[in-house]
């Protein structure tokens, strides 16, 4: 270093001082994110230590501070995420597999990138009025007159209401097409990392495209898609301001389809069959419905449920994060 | 994507005389198979179907009229709605200036870009050029985890610790400002450190994309790492930079959470951060939490907001787009 600055026209203790305020500054700046995330991650454990216990985990919202609980949100954000992700991973995927390995690049296959790109910069909020148009009220199709859609099936009836109103698969729907670029684009990336060769091998063998996707590009490209999936859908559970936009209630006493614990899943069918079509509060629907309240208290109580959403989100993220770590250098071509 | 052409056995004309034809086998399997890509071609199709419904879902109540009622622009001139300084759609006396709105949201996104923004670059300088791979590996996921956290967690951060603990010890007791329980500056700074691991992560792919040459002829030249880092590698990179730092403005104007939490409901024109200030978000959301009945016109300015919204970060991703195209030709 020393001997290179010599050449320089420079006074090299200059050159040298720069260089070291200039790396310092990157330096500290590159670890600013990290410390931010520990303080922020402290702050809230010291503010909600005490209040995330057994009670909290297991009572529904009260106007009593020490007796509010999450349960509601809980159950409300397992039924929300499950069913965006029922809804939006067979669509992302299949939309990136025609993306990637079928369309031809024609004008079509052009605006629907470059519709990608922009739909992935569209604020979430802005969803959350498509979803309070097309799903909450389908489009006023109903004019005010809503109908319930009776399906019978053998355990129980499935009622479907019409229009959805303010419901979990109003919610999902709404949240699904929020991470659908974000899912399409993780899985074309990970269907891009399949090298080309591999395919005009398995066609050159005589399989059709589909059974060159089905067998030898799929299969070494889940992994990557998977990382991809958890990642989104970590985001939608996380994401408040559509869910405000649809109008979930805030104040809720119950969970869908009145399922409190997991054995009411097998012993409840109906509740099951109701539940996507209940009214519900997600996790940080009841965080943000906390925070808003004027008593201090609140605010330890926003911190535990705020803990909670953290802690959901970290586990689901760090599968992610091992996922990739695990499965990136599995497959050499 | 895939380049090579499928080899078409089914559309050769079979010649031979044994009675044993391939075809109606092959074209079973073909319908299937076409049934199996027009199936994924619908699925491709959803996110066209999403851009329309956006449009038609906000163009509804604002430019359309639903149901006989005149809409919001209907209403609401252009020229009053650009040029009144008030927004008043609660009072008697109704004022329906979108400025004060704007004013609040990108008063908060400056204060958001003036953080994140050389923060977030020169994290990027540090994890391309100083950084060793293994620090590189740890860091990556920690910002990961940041850019996960979300938004509603930020605003009870700014809330609870950032004005309490940061701006009201320095600036009210030290300095003599007088800061506002609800705040601009609380909601910019945690704005800030939300759109820092985004600038970072494209700013590195933006630096990682100049070819090694480039800093192996600076090293040759006898440049020093700050010499090659800032001077040669930080202008290569520079269209990706702007396009990262323009991606990021437009995700701080879009953010909704945290803002209608830390930045209060005050539509003012005010360049003060430590006063309360309302944005265009924060206003979506707040009429939709409270009782406003659908039909009047304070609903209806909703979806003018939202609308104008909309129009903003479009333009502001597509202009990060033409940068971004720009800075493909130049390594072509």
């Amino acid at each position: 270093m020393t001997d290179r600055a010599q050449v320089s026209t420079v006074q090299p203790s200059v050159r040298g001082w720069s260089g070291r305020i200039f790396s310092t500054a990157c330096l500290l700046s590159a670890w600013f994110g990290i410390v931010v995330l520990v303080v922020l991650l402290g702050g809230v454990i010291w503010q909600a230590s005490g209040w995330l216990n057994g009670h909290f985990l297991s009572s529904f919202d009260s106007w009593h501070p020490e007796q509010a609980g999450i349960l509601a949100g809980l159950w409300g954000s397992l039924w929300l995420v499950g069913l965006t992700a029922l809804i939006s991973i067979p669509i992302g995927v299949g939309a990136a597999l025609y993306l990637e390995e079928f369309a031809g690049d024609n004008r079509l296959t052009r605006l629907i990138q470059l519709n990608l790109a922009n739909l992935a910069g569209v604020p979430s909020i802005v969803y959350g009025i498509l979803g309070l148009t097309a799903f909450v009220r389908i489009f006023g199709m109903f004019h005010g007159q809503p109908q319930v859609l009776v399906v019978p099936l053998f355990v129980a009836d499935l009622r479907i209401p019409l229009p959805f109103g303010r419901t979990v698969i109003a919610g999902a729907l709404t949240l699904s097409l929020l991470i659908l670029p974000v899912i399409i684009v993780a899985a074309q990336e990970a269907l891009r990392a399949i090298p080309g060769s591999i395919r005009h091998a398995s066609l050159a063998l005589g399989a059709s495209r589909w059974q060159t996707v089905r067998h030898q590009v799929l299969p070494p490209a889940l992994p990557g898609i998977l990382t991809g999936v958890i990642l989104s859908v970590s985001r939608a559970i996380g994401e408040t301001a559509p869910l405000v936009m649809i109008g979930a209630l805030t104040y809720v006493a119950f969970t869908p389809g009145d399922i409190t614990r997991p054995a009411d899943i097998v012993n409840n069918p109906q509740g099951v069959l109701h539940a996507p079509f209940d009214t519900f509060t997600a996790l940080p629907l009841q965080i943000f419905n906390w925070v808003s309240r004027p008593q201090p208290e609140y605010q330890h109580v926003a911190a535990a449920g705020i803990l909670v959403l953290l802690i959901v989100l970290l586990t689901l993220n760090s599968t992610a994060i091992v996922l990739r770590h695990r499965f990136q250098n599995r497959h050499r071509w | 994507m895939s380049t090579a052409e499928p080899i078409e056995f089914d559309d050769r004309p079979v010649t031979s005389t044994d009675s044993w034809s391939p075809v109606k086998r092959i074209s079973l399997s073909r319908v299937k198979e076409q049934l199996i890509v027009s199936s994924l071609f619908l699925c491709a199709l959803v996110s066209v179907v999403t851009t329309v419904g956006i449009i038609f879902a906000l163009l509804n109540e604002s430019v359309i009229s639903v149901d006989g009622d005149p809409a919001f622009f209907q209403q609401v001139s252009l020229r009053e709605f650009f040029t009144d300084t008030q927004w008043t759609p609660q009072f008697a006396d109704r004022h329906f200036g979108v400025v004060p709105l704007l004013a609040g949201t990108f008063l908060i996104a400056a204060i958001a870009a003036a953080i994140g923004l050389p923060i977030g670059l020169a994290g990027a300088i540090y994890s391309s050029e100083y950084a060793s791979p293994r620090t590189r590996n740890i860091l990556k996921p920690l910002l990961e985890i940041l850019a996960g956290i979300p938004t509603v967690v930020y605003g009870y951060f700014a809330l609870v610790f950032v004005t309490p603990y940061l701006l009201r010890p320095i600036f009210e007791d030290m300095l003599g400002f007088e800061v506002d329980v609800f705040n601009a500056a609380s909601a910019g700074i945690v704005v800030g450190i939300m759109i820092l691991p985004m600038v970072s992560s494209l700013s590195a792919d933006a630096l990682g994309a100049v070819p090694r040459g480039l800093r192996e002829a600076a090293y040759a030249l006898g440049a020093t790492k700050f010499d090659v880092s800032a001077k040669v590698v930080l202008p290569a990179a520079s269209s990706g930079i702007v396009a990262s730092f323009l991606l990021a403005i437009s995700r701080a104007v879009g953010e909704t959470m945290a803002v209608t939490i830390a930045a209060g409901q005050t539509p003012a024109i005010t360049f003060n951060p430590f006063r309360s200030v309302e944005t265009m978000t924060a206003y979506v959301v707040n009429v939709s939490l409270g009782d406003t009945p659908a039909g009047t016109i304070e609903y209806k300015s909703l979806y003018a907001v939202a609308l104008t919204l909309f129009c903003i970060t479009l333009a502001m991703n597509w202009i990060s787009q033409m940068v971004l195209r720009r800075y493909r030709e130049v390594y072509q």
